[in-house]
């Protein structure tokens, strides 16, 4: 199982090897957007007292982790629509599991990479620490990351099943998800109805807890443990979701359309 | 060889090309029918309300070719990806290797290939990384030196290492069948695998093939809009119109049976009234086929 885990791996870590553009979305996009957002709460930070600067990046440095570990699932399967090789996959005597393992993996490597630049770069330009987090930053960026699968599973099995026209909604959901989980404001500021939404997901409480832990270098473990609970329930329900649609998929011949057209 | 003119497949090669190497050398070996590596039964594929495959039964035996032939349309590749369960049947039975494909696939996946005109490598890895990659994905041991033989039998050790999008598509072609036979499967699937050669690397390909289905015992299936290099290749082939089987033999019994001069002329006929009424054919002979 591992050695065809390693070969999927291997596969993507040629794939970003070879084609800069692949890789640029490593390192440009998060970096233009540090770059925005950085200079912006400098700005914000001279007019307000309160300081928000830490507050907005580390937010967007924990959003990126989050938003990566979900890009990378969908995007593998994305890229072998691209270069026809889907069937090629579906085909070798891979399991849907070693699949996805392996795209967690990759995800994992990804949002590390990113997350480590934006933070390295974070404290250069704006003297801003992630570290300041302090310990609690592990099992934080465990909870994003087990998110971050979840959601791609979820994209994932609609990319599969409705093809090109899914891929806005690889790029969409992560987006319908930000505003919802309080990226860079307190859930206080949302509408009531929507703070009932906010709190069923486990990014509301990483990104609560983050300002927190900020702000008073103290972190809640119950509310790390329900971030933990709910993940757990939603990469439950998200395999059995991927399960359900890949049933459908096979139903409707989808694989041989997605993969030789 | 011992090959003499005339002796077979009036469409055949002239004498001296070289797959004429291998005239039908595979049947009546023993004369004992072995355990066959695919058994379809009553195989049925419904998407909505178009009948794509309806209660095709076939079977391939050890070492055999088997054509699967039919308009477009006809549901050629439908067969193919439902025997390799890509693709859940409406109905039907299918053993692959003497396992259920729903419950065994990838035990059975271990033990075959697929390779097809329409699919390819990732273009942005190099023929090296792809077929490392999936030798990988195989299980495979001492890839180096499978990978390089492939290549060399296939007259592409020179694209060892350029990257797959800047390869000419014979070339990715002859690469996806490296890619095929990296497990030495046991049965290949090859979805119209000539389709975008010219004749003569086509020409090349095949005998590429049938030298290394000959020393390996390999079973084939193969779909093909090529009737000459049906009728030069396959054991046996199946005629399928709108997902049925409407006729099935050797090339040549069938161009016997249908008192046809050609496969071409057979595909017509099956093609435009779905099934055989051969004075139609003779009333619009061939001349359009299309085939050299
Ligand atoms: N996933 C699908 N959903 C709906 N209809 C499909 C699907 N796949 C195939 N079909 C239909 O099933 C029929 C058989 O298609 P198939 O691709 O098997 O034909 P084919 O014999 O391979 O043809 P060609 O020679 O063009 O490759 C066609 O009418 C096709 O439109
Ligand atoms: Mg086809």
């Amino acid at each position: 199982m591992w050695l065809r885990v390693s070969a999927l791996v291997l596969r993507y870590l040629f794939l970003y090897r070879r084609s800069l553009a692949r890789a640029g979305e490593i390192v440009f996009w998060p970096v233009m957007e540090l770059l925005v957002w950085g200079f912006l709460t400098t700005y914000l930070d001279e007019l307000s007292p309160k300081k928000p600067m830490v507050y907005l990046l580390g937010g967007l440095i924990f959003w990126d982790v989050l938003y990566r570990s979900q890009q990378a699932i969908t995007l593998a399967v994305t890229e072998e629509i691209w270069v026809k090789n889907l069937l090629n996959i579906f085909l070798a005597p891979v399991s849907i599991f070693e699949l996805m393992l392996a795209t967690c993996i990759m995800g994992i490597i990804k949002s590390l990479l990113t997350g480590v630049l934006l933070s390295v770069l974070a404290l250069l330009f704006y003297t801003f620490n992630i570290l300041d987090v302090g310990l609690a930053l592990v099992p934080f960026l465990i909870c994003l990351l087990l998110f971050g699968w979840a959601m791609g599973m979820c994209t994932m099995a609609l990319v599969l099943r409705f093809g090109q026209a899914a891929e806005a909604l690889v790029w969409g959901v992560p987006f319908l998800i930000q505003p919802i989980s309080a990226v860079f404001y307190p859930v206080a500021v949302l509408p009531p109805w929507l703070q009932v939404i906010a709190k069923l997901l486990p990014s509301t409480y990483v990104f609560e807890g983050m300002r927190t832990a900020l702000d008073t270098g103290e972190v809640s473990l119950s509310l790390l443990g329900l971030a933990l609970l709910l993940n757990l329930i939603y990469l439950v329900g998200a395999a059995a979701y991927f399960g359900w649609m890949f049933a459908r998929v096979r139903e409707k011949g989808g694989l041989t359309r997605l993969g030789m057209e | 060889m011992p090959f003499e003119p005339g002796e077979w497949a009036p469409l055949g090669p002239a004498p001296g090309m070289v797959y004429s190497r291998f005239p039908k050398h595979r049947r009546g070996e023993t004369g004992v029918p072995a355990a066959p590596v695919i058994d379809v039964t009553d195989l049925t594929k419904r998407f909505g309300d178009l009948l794509a495959v309806d209660r095709v039964s076939f079977a391939l035996a050890p070492g055999e070719i088997l054509g699967l032939l039919g308009a477009n349309g006809a549901g050629k590749t439908t067969t193919l990806q439902l025997v390799l369960g890509l693709t859940a049947p409406t109905s039907g039975r299918i053993r692959v290797l003497g396992m259920d494909i729903e419950k065994k696939r990838r035990a059975v996946l271990q033990r075959v290939n697929f390779s097809s005109a329409y699919i390819s490598l990732p273009t942005n890895l190099t023929a090296w990384e792809n077929l490392l990659v999936f030798s990988r994905l195989y299980g495979l041991r001492r890839a180096r030196a499978k990978i390089l033989g492939l290549l060399e039998r296939f007259e592409i050790p020179h694209v060892l290492n350029r990257v797959v999008g800047s390869l000419s598509s014979g070339q990715i072609t002859r690469l996806n069948l490296c890619k095929a036979l990296l497990n030495d499967p046991e049965v290949l699937f090859l979805d119209e695998p000539t389709a975008s050669l010219d004749p003569d690397i086509a020409e090349k390909v095949r005998c590429t093939l049938l030298d290394i289905q000959h020393e390996r015992h390999l079973s084939i299936i193969w779909t093909s809009h090529n009737m000459q290099e049906i009728t030069n290749l396959c054991d046996r082939v199946i005629f399928l119109a709108r997902g049925r089987v409407v006729l099935e033999g050797g090339p040549q019994e069938i161009l016997d049976r249908t008192r046809a001069d050609s496969l071409d002329e057979v595909f017509i006929s099956v093609a435009r009234s779905g099934n055989l009424h051969l004075p139609a054919v003779e009333a619009t002979a061939p001349a359009s086929a299309g085939i050299p």
